[in-house]
């Protein structure tokens, strides 16, 4: 037992936790707790009521028992009980168990906030004190509904104490950041502000956190905090590092509260008066000023203290991003702290440059410094260090020296760590598409990753290389060559071996007058690899094979002879046995001219944003190394459905299926994975009796419905019998959809009619026009039909055109009747836009009936990277740097019909701790606004 | 602030504080993670790391790891001496603080913790208030004990 013991209290507690110390085995000290714990309950069963001195021993021995990480689930009442003492240390005790054991049961609450609420009335400061810490502590809704409301009237109060209004603030803030509906602004916002000119330093620094976090929300209420904030700031900065007493740390004066005043500026704009702009730039070079001054101690404090006000200061530069010159400061200070001997201000200083080289007056600054981001990447004993070197050599990365970056991050590829070797794949791969001027650069990069870390070259990473080798002639020869030569290695990664199936199927005869690479020779490196690769491989080389005979007939007998052995035609796989049998026949059958014209070259994909970026982003979250992206618009698809990879979102409908898992597959039912959960909610009771198969909804598919508001791909529908896939494209006022009905029985569907039917005002075909043709009505067991609608949009429109489903299965009559996926936001168009044009479109909608709003609770986890898929799913364009908040998404879109145009700007406030988003719609047309709000807050 | 932790060498958690709602189970796996993560790391390394989606700020005092999980935007630097102050503070209060010290009066590092941060903001960074306050608090606590017999506490009595 320690020989100190301050304010000694609980002897019978030291001696406890001495023998749990002195237990020798964990089963020791589990024995010699459960005996504690029946010690306590009886004594809190038995009849002799307990004075407060032994409660408070008690409830302190749980305490500590659960901080052992054992389960308590007793003494909950005790610890009220002790709230009410009039004893100071007794009531700390409760508090102290209540704030760590207690979570919302609501018939304690109750109590609890009784005993808070007389603690509040009491005018002790020392327990007003410990009755807003447990409010802060627990921070639960129950507590902000009973205390919202009387934190803010104790803060502003005029006879509250200074120790009492520093509790109060931060427990406000605790209560706004889990409730802000709860807290009411008024009139004590105002006087918030004013305790920025506090006498006491404690109350100030209490306040800046408060108002940081409030004015977030609120801007213009808060606004006048700027001032008062710069000169707070400025009368520290030049205060003598003695002046402020107390609040001096090493040195440094006040340097939390520094950094609170940088913080809270970065949530406004540059200051418009001049004055106190003036004022502000005179701190911030005098900040940086004194970094480069001897320092005034040898301490460690002493510098982290100074320099974390200067990487604050940095960090406000940058935010502002209009003083070059002190933008170029910034970046010179960061330089010398690359080479610091103290590796957290390397880490710091490499952190902070990623952001410097975002703007464009430090962007060429930043460039100086890539040998000793280079170095750093070698060197750097701390991956987390060498982490940071990588982000920032990505972020400073531009066409003049990519070629360099790329190589450096190639051959440290080679001995990255494992947990950033995927990251820094990603990395490279973008930044070698991004800035090739050559594409050979750009395929040798590509297949140099593959080599170097084929494990960690995701899907995306292939797909995309494909892309650009079939959407560039130029490059397509120089790509067949070194692909063929990459295969000559006797192991290489399965992906190149998928690259290689891909490019030498489409591209085989650019090299194949070489007699080194004739079409035979070609054939054998590839089929070397066959056996050694996984089915989905293996399903891509029998494409390139079948293509192989289509370019080269010489290579058909050769190849039939693969194709017709057992292990190909045979196959356990029923996907590799379908092809092998499907391109046998299509081999023997089809005439050259019918051959050719199927397997016809690859026609050009779509240009869209690499879906590597997108994939950077959801690893790296919001903001970390994402500064070099332009393109905002992601692909929706892929995010929301999962199903489809990019690369085969473009092989056209009738193709051949040439890549693994894409387009191919459709022949046969459930290539939809359905989703987990959804066939039991979407069972429709078909065995019941079939007359009352009524013809209303099928029950859960609102849900179903709701998900293709922001997709266009997937399944619609499932039940026993039948699965309904979708997949949508829609341009302009067009779209067409095709419809996939699978036979999930073994048994024949019969009198198979989908029709599609409207509802109320859809009803006279002038908002919308859908055509479509009869399908087959026989659909027998396992089989797949394909429906194709061609849809128009001829005028806004607010009701669901329905699709109505019977047949009859063993004689039964099926009905089913679902909502179809169209709605009024796929005939969106993204618009981009700066975000001053923003502001005047949105001024411009101001009228009540054109704006729909919505405030909601969060039925999804609110993930930003989701959030942002959904919204481009929805269809807009999300506008960066439009909103101060960066928390917040705003986006638009015009929606097209034939008849008119309507012009969309939505806005979606994302409030975490409450687990709540404000939805904002303007557009031109009242129920357009009110429609599409409706539509997207169902979405999150 | 999301949450501060105080763990030994030896990976003995000895003091959590949560500011953010967290279920228990979600406590004990990141605690689990947090700490395996810290104490493989090597002495000259640097003090802050990426974790989830967090920024860990730490420091190792004696046999005892201070580490601070903070959110994007708030600064490494001042976190780090926000940890050395509250040891400061109990190196203060305790008189040359050692593990034990904190083993034995945990319900004493958490009342000087919660002096000093509150929701995860820093309360008041003079040494001298927040000290002030707990001296105050002692004081009251030895007007209220009355003198009781060992035999009495062992519950011998």
């Amino acid at each position: 037992m320690p020989a100190v013991s301050k304010g000694d209290g609980m002897r019978g507690l030291a001696v406890f936790i001495s023998d749990i110390r002195n237990c020798k085995s964990k089963e020791a000290e589990i024995k010699r707790i459960n005996k504690e714990l029946a010690n306590i309950r009886s004594k809190f069963k038995g009849d002799k009521a307990l004075d407060g001195y032994s409660k408070k021993k008690y409830v302190c021995k749980l305490l500590f028992i659960f901080l052992l990480g054992h389960d308590i689930d007793f003494g909950h009442m005790e610890a009220v009980n002790l709230l009410s003492s009039n004893k100071y240390t007794e009531k700390q005790i409760g508090y102290l168990f209540i704030s760590v054991l207690v979570n919302s049961n609501s018939e304690l609450i109750r109590l609890i906030n009784n005993a808070i609420k007389n603690d509040l009335a009491s005018r002790n400061p020392t327990f007003m004190c410990l009755a807003l810490h447990c409010i802060a502590n627990v921070g639960s809704r129950e507590m902000a509904e009973a205390f919202a409301s009387e934190v803010p009237r104790v803060l502003v109060a005029g006879d509250t104490m200074d120790s009492v209004k520093q509790s109060a603030a931060l427990c406000l803030l605790r209560l706004y950041k889990t409730s802000p509906d709860l807290v009411p602004m008024g009139e004590w916002t105002s006087r918030v502000v004013h305790l920025l000119n506090d006498q006491h330093m404690g109350v100030v620094t209490a306040a800046v956190s408060l108002i940081t976090c409030l004015c977030k929300k609120n801007p213009d209420d808060f606004k006048t905090c700027v001032s008062l904030a710069v000169s707070r700031l400025s009368r520290i900065v030049s205060s003598a590092s003695t002046d402020l007493q107390d609040y001096t740390y090493y040195f440094v004066p006040a340097p939390w509260l520094s950094v609170k005043l940088l913080r809270l500026l970065q949530c406004y704009p540059p200051p418009e008066d001049a004055a106190v702009k003036g004022r502000l730039v005179e701190c911030l070079e005098t900040i940086l000023n004194k970094a480069q001054e001897p320092p005034k101690s040898k301490k460690v404090q002493h510098s982290n203290a100074k320099n974390a006000i200067l990487f604050e200061a940095i960090s406000l530069i940058i935010h502002y991003d209009s003083e070059p010159n002190l933008l170029v400061r910034a970046c010179n200070q960061l330089g010398q702290f690359l080479q610091h001997r103290e590796t957290n201000l390397r880490y710091l200083a490499l952190e902070s440059m990623c952001t410097l080289a975002s703007s464009e007056f430090s962007h060429e600054a930043v460039k100086t410094h890539i040998e000793t981001v280079i170095n750093a990447l070698k060197t750097e004993r701390d991956v987390s260090v060498r982490q940071r070197a990588a982000d920032l050599l990505y972020a400073m990365c531009d066409r003049t020296n990519a070629k360099q970056i790329v190589s450096e991050m190639l051959s440290y590829l080679e001995t990255a760590d494992y947990s950033i070797r995927e990251e820094i794949v990603l990395k490279v791969a973008i930044l070698a598409e991004k800035y090739a001027v050559d594409y050979s650069w750009y395929v040798d990069t590509i297949l140099n990753l593959i080599r170097i870390a084929g494990d960690y070259v995701s899907e995306e990473v292939w797909y995309r290389v494909i892309q650009i080798v079939i959407n560039r002639d130029d490059v397509q020869g120089y790509a067949a060559k070194t692909v063929f030569e990459a295969l000559q290695a006797p192991a290489c990664h399965e992906n190149m071996v998928k690259v290689g199936g891909y490019i030498l199927g489409e591209f085989g005869n650019l090299i194949a007058g070489d007699p080194r690479s004739s079409p035979l020779v070609q054939f054998n490196l590839l089929h070397s690899k066959f056996h050694l690769c996984s089915v989905a491989t293996r399903a891509l080389l029998l494409s390139a094979y079948i293509k192989f005979i289509n370019l080269f007939p010489e290579t058909k007998a050769t190849i039939q002879d693969v194709l017709r052995s057992d292990s190909q035609i045979r196959n356990a796989d029923v996907e590799l046995q379908q092809r092998a049998v499907e391109y046998l026949k299509l081999s023997s059958i089809a005439s050259t001219d019918v051959l050719a014209t199927v397997l016809e070259e690859m026609p050009p994909f779509p240009e869209r944003e690499s879906s590597i970026l997108a994939k950077l982003k959801k690893k790296k979250g919001p903001g970390a190394g994402s500064e070099l992206d332009e393109g905002k618009k992601e692909s929706g698809a892929e995010l929301n459905g999962g199903v489809e990879p990019t690369a085969s979102t473009a092989v056209s409908p009738e193709g051949w299926g040439l890549m693994p898992g894409s387009g191919g597959g459709d022949r046969t039912p459930g290539f939809y994975p359905s989703r987990v959960g959804a066939t039991g909610n979407l069972l429709v009771d078909v065995f019941s009796d079939s007359a009352s198969a009524a013809p209303g909804l099928a029950p859960a598919t609102e849900d179903n419905f709701l998900r293709f508001v922001c997709k266009n791909n997937g399944v619609l529908f499932e039940n026993q019998l039948l699965q309904i896939g979708v997949k949508s494209e829609f341009r302009q006022n067009l779209g067409r959809m095709y419809l996939f009905y699978g036979n999930k029985t073994s048994v024949q569907f019969q009198s198979f009619t989908p029709t599609v039917t409207y509802p109320g005002e859809l009803q006279s075909h002038i908002l919308l026009n859908i055509q479509t043709k009869a399908v087959d009505p026989l659909v027998e067991g396992g089989a797949q039909v394909q429906q194709v609608l061609n849809i128009e949009c001829l005028s806004d429109f607010t009701l669901t055109p329905l699709l109505n489903i019977k047949f009859r299965y063993g004689g039964a009559l099926q009905n089913i009747t679902l909502k179809l996926p169209i709605t009024l936001n796929k005939f969106f168009q993204a618009t981009e836009m700066l975000s001053q044009d923003f502001f005047q479109r949105w001024k411009q909608l101001s009228q009540p009936q054109q704006e729909a709003q919505k405030i909601f609770k969060a039925n999804h986890p609110m993930d930003s990277e989701v959030t942002k898929a959904k919204l481009l799913g929805f269809g807009c364009a999300l506008l960066d740097k439009v909103d101060p908040n960066p928390e917040n998404y705003v986006g638009a879109g015009i929606i097209q019909t034939k008849s008119l145009q309507v012009g969309c700007l939505l806005r979606l406030e994302p409030n975490a701790q409450a687990q709540m988003y404000r939805l904002t719609l303007r557009t031109s047309r009242e129920p357009v606004s009110r429609h599409l709000c409706g539509l997207l807050a169902e979405q999150f | 602030m999301r949450f501060m932790l105080l763990f030994s060498r030896q990976g003995k958690l000895r003091l959590q504080k949560w500011y953010l709602a967290t279920s228990d189970k979600e406590k004990k796996k990141m605690v689990r993670e947090l700490m395996q993560v810290v104490l493989a790391r090597k002495p000259k390394m640097c003090s802050f790391l990426e974790w989830r989606d967090l920024k860990v700020v730490y420091k190792r005092y004696a046999s005892l790891y201070f580490c601070c999980a903070i959110e994007g935007q708030d600064n490494e630097l001042i976190t780090l001496e926000l940890i050395h102050r509250y040891v400061e503070l109990l190196d203060k209060y305790f008189g040359s603080v050692c593990e034990l010290d904190i083993i034995f009066n945990f319900e004493k590092a958490y009342f000087i913790l919660d002096e000093f941060l509150m929701g995860g903001e820093i309360q008041d960074t003079s040494k001298k208030s927040v000290l002030k306050a707990i001296e105050q608090a002692d004081l009251l606590q030895e007007e209220d004990e009355s003198p009781r017999s060992v035999l009495e506490e062992m519950g011998l009595a």
